[in-house]
């Protein structure tokens, strides 16, 4: 009935139905979408999914493009959840974003809300209620998530952009190649790392190895096994400056046990040093930070607990001296022990928001330099707030230099 | 002259070709409002690119060029076709989200061949996945 070179892929009945626009506009571009890529990755057909968690969600990042997730009908057919948006739903006043801005970004926000999107905006749904289980597919866009998912949980996505991880979550499926199939997801780049990492090193190591293997998926032998922030933060940087949405690490992926996981492993093999850690501080190291922001991607309560222990030993009851911004989720601060480890952090200066982060809020733009444990900062700051710098540290150290 | 593609997105139009033979960062690289390039480093610097063909070989960048794709097109500014060598997802989605008729794996490589010249009349039919040189 259609001449054949409209598409490549197979569609069912139901499928080609939608693609034909017989359930209305809105899923018939959702299906154009997800045929289009599938087409150009040659995917042969589409595959159910879990869950989907949607990006392009701050006013900040999409502008006028809005009216294109506003134009949308219907329900999402899977679990969906968003990433942070441009403020603080119940603080943005407090930020100082205007209110133009928040009238835009409630606009945002509700457009997503009717289509049954759940309106918690973060970077870290593995962390509230949106946990994947292995083998599971999903439709993820950002980066950050996408690895931790794949490495850490063992589910399967693809690095999805906003509007296809959208356009899946309209639909519940996917297109089925890359990281969805085996047979894509084994090592192709070994990585040894030489000495003992804790902290932001990880968040220095993800930021070189992004840069190095490129779209390469590296085994990373390491001396001892990060924890599950190390692990965030480490997918966090590889997301930010390597463009493949997967990495092995033995005892944290779960098949990279697996037999002939080792079969793509080329000769080719990358040393890490102490000293090249070293080089890359200090490499960062270029002027004098005015800010300093922790929670990219957003923080977890234990992180909030650590902070909040260094506050006490670093600063003896005194306030910060610097404008001091902690980023994490709604969620997580709901409950009664997180909320008063908050209420105590505050005490210091140093102010706790949530939905939002430095980069896709634009109430942090006048800032010369931030001082941040984030390598997914470190690449994005320059990027997307003002050509300002930021300088990567420890933890510990982001808050002496607080005082 | 009738060549052979892939449909990636539907719809026809006719215009003049603007060639690129670098590929293009959607976000960076285009004002989203005045549809012109801004990205010095490209040969097609300060060129307007509403209401042409814009030939080239693929997108590349940040998934948000999607969005600039459909902001041109709210603003009037957006090519009326694209034709690709090899459309990658970034062009893809925003073409189909902004409704720019797109067409891509031409029998004919339309930039290393150079088939087509800058100004020439071409007809892009994304729906049925050809292009027309008259």
């Amino acid at each position: 009935m259609y001449p054949d070179n409209r598409y490549d892929m197979h569609l069912t009945k139901e499928e080609e139905q939608i693609y034909e626009g017989e359930e209305g506009w809105t899923k018939k571009k959702a299906m154009e979408i997800l045929v289009a890529i599938g087409d150009i990755n040659h995917a042969s057909k589409l595959i159910q999914i879990k869950t989907a968690h949607v990006s392009g969600v701050s006013y900040k990042t999409i502008g006028e493009a809005f009216e294109f997730i506003n134009s949308l009908e219907g329900r999402v057919e899977v679990k969906s959840t968003l990433n942070p948006i441009g403020m603080d739903i119940e603080k943005w006043d407090e930020m100082g974003i205007s209110k133009e801005f928040a009238n835009k970004q409630t606009e945002v926000l509700a457009a997503y809300k009717k289509l049954g999107i759940s309106a918690d905006c973060t970077c870290i749904p593995y962390l509230i209620g949106n946990a994947p289980g292995k083998g599971e597919h999903l439709a993820w866009a950002e980066s950050s998530a996408v690895l931790y998912a794949n490495s850490v949980l063992g589910a399967r996505t693809n690095m999805e952009g906003a509007p296809s991880a959208l356009a899946a979550a309209l639909i519940g499926k996917t297109p089925f190649y890359g990281l969805h199939q085996a047979e894509n997801r084994k090592p192709e780049i070994k990585v040894c790392v030489n000495c003992d990492l804790a902290d932001a090193d990880y968040s220095a190591l993800g930021f070189m190895i992004g840069d190095l293997v490129g779209d390469k998926i590296p085994m990373i032998e390491i001396p001892s096994l990060p924890s599950k922030d190390e692990l965030k933060h480490l997918s966090a940087a590889i997301g930010a400056t390597g463009s493949v949405g997967m990495y092995h690490i033995r005892g944290i992926t779960p098949e990279s046990e697996a037999e002939g996981m080792e079969s793509e492993l080329s000769e080719e093999k990358i040393e890490i040093e102490k000293n090249d850690l070293e080089e890359f501080y200090a490499l960062s190291r270029t002027r004098e930070p005015d800010v300093i922001a922790i929670g990219c991607p957003h923080c977890s309560s234990r992180e909030l607990k650590r902070i909040y222990e260094l506050l006490k030993t670093g600063g003896e009851g005194r306030k910060v001296g610097k404008d001091f911004f902690i980023f994490t989720a709604r969620a997580i601060t709901q409950n009664n022990q997180t909320q008063r480890i908050i209420e105590k952090i505050e005490n210091y200066g140093v102010k706790v928001i949530c939905d939002t982060c430095f980069v896709v809020s634009p109430a942090f733009e006048n800032y010369d330099c931030v001082l941040t444990n984030s390598g997914k900062m470190q690449r994005y700051v320059p990027l997307l707030c003002r050509g300002a710098k930021a300088m990567l540290c420890k933890t510990e150290e982001c808050v002496r230099g607080a005082f | 002259m009738k060549i052979k593609g892939r449909s990636i997105s539907k719809g026809v139009a006719p215009g003049k070709a603007l060639i690129s033979k670098q590929k293009i960062s959607f976000l960076g690289a285009v004002d989203p409002t005045t549809g012109i390039i801004v990205d010095k480093s490209m040969a097609i610097y300060g060129k307007e690119i509403n209401n042409r063909i814009l030939i080239f070989p693929g997108g590349k960048g940040s998934t948000v060029g999607s969005y600039v794709i459909y902001q041109l097109k709210k603003h009037g500014k957006s090519p009326c076709a694209m034709i690709n060598r090899r459309a990658d997802t970034i062009v893809a989605v925003g073409a189909i989200i902004a409704e720019i008729p797109v067409v891509d794996s031409l029998e004919i490589d339309p930039i290393e061949d150079e088939l087509i010249w800058d100004g020439e009349e071409v007809y892009v039919n994304g729906t049925e996945g050809y292009i027309e040189l008259r």
